[in-house]
C-alpha cells in the first residue's frame, strides 16, 4: 500500500496494508508462493535466464547485475552451492530490508527459494545483523510455516527438489555486510573480508565452495520477474536501471521514511514526497546512498554528455533517481540510504560523526584502513571540539588517499570517500575550523551532539 | 558450566544446522551469552571442546564482535544509537537524559546494576529517528520526554 501517489509499490505492495501479517496465510491470500510453484515446473536456466534478461542489479550497494553475478557460479567443481541472503543491513541510512523482513518475510523466502531453484542450491543461509532480534524470530517462525506447506525443506512441492534456510545471528559488526566479511563470520571466524582473486564467493564462497550473496531486496525482485516476465519488468524505470527501489530517507526532511519508487528525480523523492525541508530551513547537503556515498551539494551544477551524446545540465534536483543517475552525478545510489542535511548542519561535524562509526567498524586486517580510520576520528574530533590545527585539512586529505584503493575490500573507500568529498565540497567550512581552532560562529553544544563522538 | 535445559536444547540444535561445526560459533555463544550475561574463559572452552576447535579460535569471535562480551553488564541492556540521523534527530540529548536518569556513566553498569547505557552504530531504523534497543525492544522517535518515560517505566519493572 503506497503512502504516497508518487509510490510505485512492488516489494512493499502489502507491507503496509491494514491486517496484512507476517503469517503465511496472508502471503497466499494475496496470490503468495505462486511464483515458486511455478518456478519448480521450469526449467533452472531458463529462471536464470529470465533473470539475466530483466537487467535486476544488486540493491545492496555495488549495483551489480544479479543475472551476471550468478552466471559466474562455479557448476563444473562437484562442491554444493550456497546461496546466503544478505540481511545484515547496517550500511547508516538504509532501513528497507527491515520493512521487509518484518512486514513480509514470506516474499523473501519465496525469492529465496526461486533462486536457489534456479542455480540448483540445496542451502541458504539468511545473514541477519544482531540489532533485529524480532527480524530473526519471524524469519525462523516464517521458515517453519512455509516447510508445514512444503515450499522449504525436502521435495519442495512434490518436484523431487530440497533445498533448507537457516537465519544466522551475526553480532553488531558492520563488516558483515561485505560479502566475504560476511562468508567469514558464518564460517564462525572474524569478519575480515577475503582477497579477490583468489577468493570470488562465485568459484571460493562459503567452506570455499562456489556461493551466491545477494540482497533481500534483489531477491524478492526474483518472485517479481517470474510474475511479470522480464520484458516488462524492464519497462519499470529507466533502461538499465529496471524494476523498483525503496528508497530510505532520513534527516531534514519533513516526512522521512521508505518510499519505493521507479522513474522519477531527486527532487520528486526529496520535496515532492518528502515534503522538502522542515519549514524555516533549507537543504544544504544529501548524501544519496548510505553514509559511504559521496556527498551531494544542494546548489551546484552536474554536467556531462548522456550516452546519446546529448549534454545534461542538472541541479540536485533534477538528478535521476536510479544507479546511472546518482553515478551520473559523481556519487552511488549504493543502498538507497539517503541522509538530507538541512543548514542547521555542520559539515565538519556530520563527518565526525562518520568517521567514529568507520573508525569503530574497521574490522583491522590493513594497516591503511585501521590507522587512518582511527587518525581520521581523531583529527575530526579535535577539530569539532576546539582543538583544530591549521595542518588539519589536509592532513585529512593525505590520510584519506593513502586508504582509497590501498585496502582489501571497499571499506576503505567507504571511509575515504566521505572526508574527500565533503572537504572538496565545504573545504572553507573545514578552512575555518582548521585556522580557529574551531568555526568562531559555531554553537559548540549543538556540534558537540551531532559529532555525537565522547 | 552450568547452562539452563532450554540453553543447552538451543545449542543441540544449532549445531547440525551447519555443514561444518566451526560455524555454529556465533549461534552458541549468543545462546551462552544469554543465559549467563557474558562469555567467560570457561565458557569459550567449553564451546571449543563442543565444535572440536581450538579456543583461540572462540575467543577471537568473541573479541572481534562488538555484541559478545567478556564482563556482565546490567540487568537491562540499552543501546542509543549514535550515527548519523539519528544525531541529527537529537541522539545525544536522549542518551544523556537515560545517563542522567539511572545516575551512571556511559558503558558502566549504573550503581543499582539495573542498566548499562551504551551507545550503538546505526540501527537500521533512521526514518524514525532518534531511536534505541532496551534489549529486544526497538524504540522509536524519541524526545527527552519519552525516554524519560522509558526510565521511569525500567524502574517500575526493576521494583516489580
Amino acid at each position: 500500500m503506497a503512502v504516497h501517489p508518487k509510490e510505485q509499490r512492488l516489494i512493499l505492495k502489502y507491507a503496509d496494508e491494514p491486517g496484512y501479517t507476517p503469517h503465511i496465510d496472508s502471503y497466499m491470500e494475496h496470490g503468495g508462493y505462486d511464483m515458486l510453484k511455478k518456478a519448480v515446473t521450469m526449467e533452472p536456466q531458463a529462471i536464470m535466464d529470465e533473470v539475466k534478461k530483466s537487467t535486476l542489479r544488486g540493491r545492496g550497494g555495488a549495483g551489480f547485475p544479479c543475472g551476471l553475478k550468478w552466471s559466474f557460479v562455479d557448476r563444473k567443481s562437484g562442491k554444493p552451492i550456497y546461496l546466503v541472503c544478505n540481511c545484515d543491513e547496517s550500511e547508516p541510512g538504509t532501513f528497507k530490508d527491515r520493512q521487509i523482513v518484518h512486514k513480509d518475510p514470506h516474499q523473501l523466502i519465496e525469492g529465496i527459494m526461486i533462486s536457489c531453484f534456479a542455480n540448483n542450491v540445496a542451502k541458504a543461509f539468511i545473514y541477519i545483523r544482531e540489532e533485529m532480534p524480532y527480524g530473526a524470530k519471524i524469519l525462523d517462525q516464517a521458515i517453519l510455516e512455509a516447510k508445514e506447506k512444503n515450499f522449504v525443506g525436502d521435495n519442495v512441492l512434490g518436484s523431487g527438489y530440497s533445498c533448507d534456510i537457516v537465519v544466522h545471528r551475526g553480532a553488531a559488526a558492520y563488516i558483515c555486510g561485505e560479502e566475504t566479511g560476511l562468508i567469514e563470520s558464518l564460517e564462525g571466524k572474524r569478519a575480515n573480508p577475503r582477497i579477490k582473486p583468489p577468493y570470488f564467493p562465485a568459484v571460493l564462497g562459503l567452506y570455499n565452495c562456489p556461493t551466491i550473496v545477494n540482497n533481500v531486496e534483489t531477491l524478492c525482485n526474483a518472485v517479481h520477474i517470474l510474475d511479470m516476465g522480464a520484458e516488462e519488468f524492464t519497462k519499470i524505470g529507466r533502461p538499465n536501471n529496471a524494476g523498483t527501489r525503496i528508497w530510505c530517507v532520513s534527516g531534514g526532511v519533513q516526512r522521512p521514511g521508505y518510499y519505493e519508487v521507479a522513474g522519477l528525480t531527486l527532487g520528486e523523492l526529496v520535496y515532492d514526497i518528502c515534503g522538502g525541508p522542515l519549514p524555516g530551513r533549507s537543504i544544504k547537503a544529501i548524501i544519496p546512498g548510505g553514509s559511504s556515498m559521496k556527498i551531494l551539494k544542494n546548489g551546484e551544477r552536474y554536467k556531462g554528455k548522456n550516452p546519446d551524446g546529448t549534454d545534461y545540465n542538472w541541479g540536485l534536483e533534477d538528478i535521476p533517481l536510479d544507479y546511472d543517475g546518482i553515478a551520473a552525478a559523481g556519487s552511488m545510489s549504493g543502498s538507497g540510504g539517503m541522509m538530507v542535511l538541512d543548514d542547521t548542519v555542520s559539515i565538519p561535524a556530520a563527518l565526525a560523526n562518520l568517521m567514529a562509526f568507520y573508525s569503530h567498524e574497521s574490522c583491522g586486517q590493513c594497516t591503511p584502513c585501521r590507522e587512518g580510520s582511527l587518525w581520521l576520528k581523531k583529527i575530526t574530533s579535535r577539530m569539532v571540539h576546539g582543538e583544530a590545527r591549521p595542518e588539519d585539512v589536509d592532513l585529512m586529505l593525505d590520510v584519506a588517499g593513502q586508504i582509497a584503493g590501498r585496502t582489501i575490500c571497499a571499506f576503505g573507500f567507504a571511509v575515504a570517500w566521505p572526508v574527500q568529498s565533503y572537504i572538496a565540497k565545504f573545504e572553507d567550512e573545514f578552512r575555518k575550523y582548521a585556522a580557529h581552532l574551531s568555526d568562531p560562529n559555531a554553537d559548540r553544544q549543538a556540534i558537540k551532539e551531532l559529532a555525537c563522538n565522547g | 558450566m552450568d547452562l539452563k535445559p532450554e540453553t543447552l536444547a538451543e545449542i543441540e540444535a544449532a549445531i547440525p544446522k551447519y555443514p561444518e561445526a566451526q560455524s555454529a560459533v556465533m549461534p552458541l555463544l549468543h545462546a551462552i551469552q544469554k543465559d549467563q550475561g557474558a562469555i567467560s574463559n570457561e565458557a569459550a572452552e567449553w564451546v571449543a571442546e563442543k565444535l572440536g576447535i581450538a579456543p583461540i579460535n572462540v575467543l577471537s569471535v568473541v573479541t572481534f564482535y562488538p555484541f559478545f562480551r567478556q564482563h556482565k553488564i546490567g540487568k537491562r541492556h540499552i543501546r542509543v544509537c549514535r550515527t548519523l540521523s539519528c544525531a541529527m534527530a537529537g541522539g545525544a540529548k536522549v542518551c544523556d537524559k537515560m545517563l542522567q536518569e539511572f545516575e551512571t556513566e556511559l558503558n558502566a553498569v549504573s550503581a543499582d546494576g539495573e542498566v548499562t547505557i551504551e551507545f550503538a552504530e546505526c540501527l537500521a531504523s533512521c526514518g524514525s529517528a532518534p531511536v534505541m534497543l532496551v534489549d529486544e525492544d526497538l524504540h522509536e522517535n524519541l524526545t527527552v520526554e519519552k525516554a524519560k518515560e522509558i526510565c521511569d517505566k525500567i524502574k517500575a519493572e526493576a521494583k516489580a
